[in-house]
């Protein structure tokens, strides 16, 4: 299953170059437009406005309240936990699938895609029924006093298990079409395997490693259903922030939801922006 | 009998000197096992432990059957909505060249970058009664927000660069020369695009209504904003497992679970099956 931040791995776009004097052109692109500003360009400055409509001073009360403040933390924690492990098993994983044959590799594949087609409220649940009270290994946690589920472990776990298949995704195609030969002729005069890929295979795929911890670091800040069934909602202690927005809102209070939602458009703009960036430096630099 | 083996692996072409792969192979089977097998094998093994009368009761009862069929019901009407003004918008930024159309291109990815409680924030306040567009629905009688086409609407958002994503390329790709010959052979701008552009793209224009569909049959972070959540009317699946499983109700979040995976896994079918055809339809 695709993900649309295949992207960049694909050809970059070419300039359309027919230049649009037609009528119908025009049509199409005017309909486009209509639907993109609705769909695109209203919602992000929604956020926006709604967030900044009492003026600065609520907004940044809204954004330094300890909750608030607290969250920002968690949810950097988790990142900081979630996405380099992410990134290792990504390597390893497209190491070992694109670079060898074995049988069982379609299989694998379809295990690294499973996360994008569960849903990720049904990927919390499964970690409820592992480590809840009346999970597997509930009473057995209970009787050592580890807690795993609505505590930062738990919501970890979640957030590792919805977010695995970005780096591997985006590393896998790339790491195919470049095959072995490089690598082989390392190896051939004498470089270790550590150094081959090292200074061989990961330079070549660099760019599309930095894509991958990018989308991978953005879902994992942005993660709600997962994270949200396993959290237990505990202000201050177990909030993201995106449960905290969720909170905020059913506070009905009319500015603070879209102050901590800023932070997360923001994240979401400069996901976006690095991803401009790379696709120009992968064009002009093969 | 070693000797047998080892025959046998060097016989194996071409022989592969690539070191690490033991290694990477055992650490991407161990991250699987601990962070997807085993937690699935959690829910096998729960769901054997209970009662089938029950599960089969509680995952088919009235309010999970309003459940399914929202879910399916707006899901449906996204992936078609994303389908139609996915191609166009795909389509425009493939063809045309146009003022803004670099800033449009790198847009198409605000739903998928932009967390999906954010999203949900923002379209229920854009659609409720005094939003920005809901103001101009009111009067109509339309309810964006709190409503079931507030959920199709945050499914359409969401879903939306899946669509345009899958399609985009195929556009790009598309074969000049087939065009100037059905121009030559004297047809027409509209019966060009029906013989010749629509039935090329079809395949992979399916692909993309599929992978929107898919993305929005597990969404659950912009609905539980827009939607109202509502049993009976606005409360999609994901929704109810939530709603069970703060009630402490395993078994009725389980059953509704296990529905959404099969749907899940029937979708996956059909969307590599889809995507195969579209591979081989698309060969030279």
């Amino acid at each position: 299953m695709n993900a649309p931040a295949d992207a960049i791995s694909a050809a970059p776009a070419k300039p359309a170059q027919r230049a649009a004097r037609d009528p119908v052109h025009w049509l199409l692109i005017t309909v486009a437009l209509l639907f993109a500003a609705v769909f695109l360009v209203l919602p992000l400055a929604n956020v926006f406005a709604q967030a900044l409509a009492a003026g600065f001073g609520p907004y940044w009360r809204a954004l330094a309240e300890p909750d608030t403040l607290s969250a920002i933390r968690l949810t950097m924690i988790i990142a900081a936990v979630s996405v380099p492990l992410n990134a290792v098993f990504g390597v390893a994983a497209s190491w070992a699938i694109s670079k060898f044959e074995f049988r069982g590799k379609t299989f694998l594949l379809s295990l690294i895609d499973l996360p994008f087609s569960i849903s990720p409220v049904v990927a919390g649940l499964l970690f409820v029924l592992l480590f809840g009270v009346n999970g597997l290994l509930g009473h057995w946690l209970e009787a050592h006093h580890v807690r795993i589920l609505f505590a930062l472990p738990g919501m970890v776990l979640a957030t590792i298990f919805v977010t695995f298949p970005y780096v591997a995704r985006e590393l896998i195609p790339i790491m195919r079409t470049q095959g072995r030969e490089q690598e082989e002729a390392a190896l051939t005069l004498g470089a270790s395997g550590w150094k081959t890929f090292w200074h061989v295979t990961l330079p070549s795929v660099k760019w599309g490693l930095f894509y991958g911890i990018v989308l991978c670091n953005a879902r994992a800040m942005g993660e709600f259903g997962a994270v949200s069934v396993v959290s237990g909602h505990i202000a201050g202690q177990t909030d993201t922030l995106p449960l905290r927005v969720e909170k905020l809102y059913n506070e009905f209070d009319p500015v603070a939801p879209f102050a901590v939602a800023t932070l997360l458009a923001l994240l979401a703009l400069a996901t976006m922006l690095l991803k401009a960036l790379l696709e120009w430096k992968t064009r002009h630099e093969p | 009998m070693t000797r047998l083996r080892a025959a046998a692996v060097r016989a194996l072409p071409p022989s592969n000197p690539l070191p690490g792969f033991s290694i990477t192979l055992g650490f991407t089977i161990i991250y699987l096992t601990v962070i997807v097998l085993v937690p699935i094998g959690a829910l096998a093994l729960k769901a054997l432990g209970l009662s089938w009368k029950e599960l089969w009761e509680l995952g088919t009862n009235e309010r999970a059957m309003a459940a399914y069929e929202l879910s399916l019901g707006a899901s449906l009407a996204a992936a078609l909505i994303n389908a139609a003004f996915g191609s166009l918008l795909a389509w425009v930024l493939a063809r045309y060249s146009f003022p803004g159309r670099r800033l449009l291109d790198g847009l198409i990815d605000f739903p998928f970058a932009l967390p999906t409680a954010v999203a949900g924030l923002t379209l229920a306040s854009l659609f409720s009664d005094h939003g920005w567009l809901g103001q101009y629905l009111a009067p109509l009688g339309i309810k964006g927000a709190f409503s079931r086409l507030g959920v199709v609407i945050a499914l359409t958002f969401v879903g939306l660069p899946f669509s345009v994503r899958t399609i985009q390329p195929e556009i790009e790709s598309l074969d000049q020369d087939v065009q100037e010959a059905a121009k030559c052979l004297g047809a027409g701008r509209w019966r060009r695009f029906a013989k010749v552009t629509a039935p090329t793209l079809l395949p992979t224009v399916l692909t993309g209504f599929g992978l929107s569909f898919a993305r929005a049959l597990g969404e659950y972070g912009s609905i539980v904003f827009i939607s109202g959540n509502l049993p009976f009317q606005t409360e999609i699946a994901p929704t109810l497992v939530v709603m069970r499983l703060d009630q402490f109700d395993y078994t009725g979040a389980i059953s509704v679970a296990l529905v959404l995976l099969i749907f899940s896994f029937a979708l996956l079918l059909t969307l590599n099956t889809l995507q195969g055809w579209a591979a081989r339809f698309n060969q030279p």
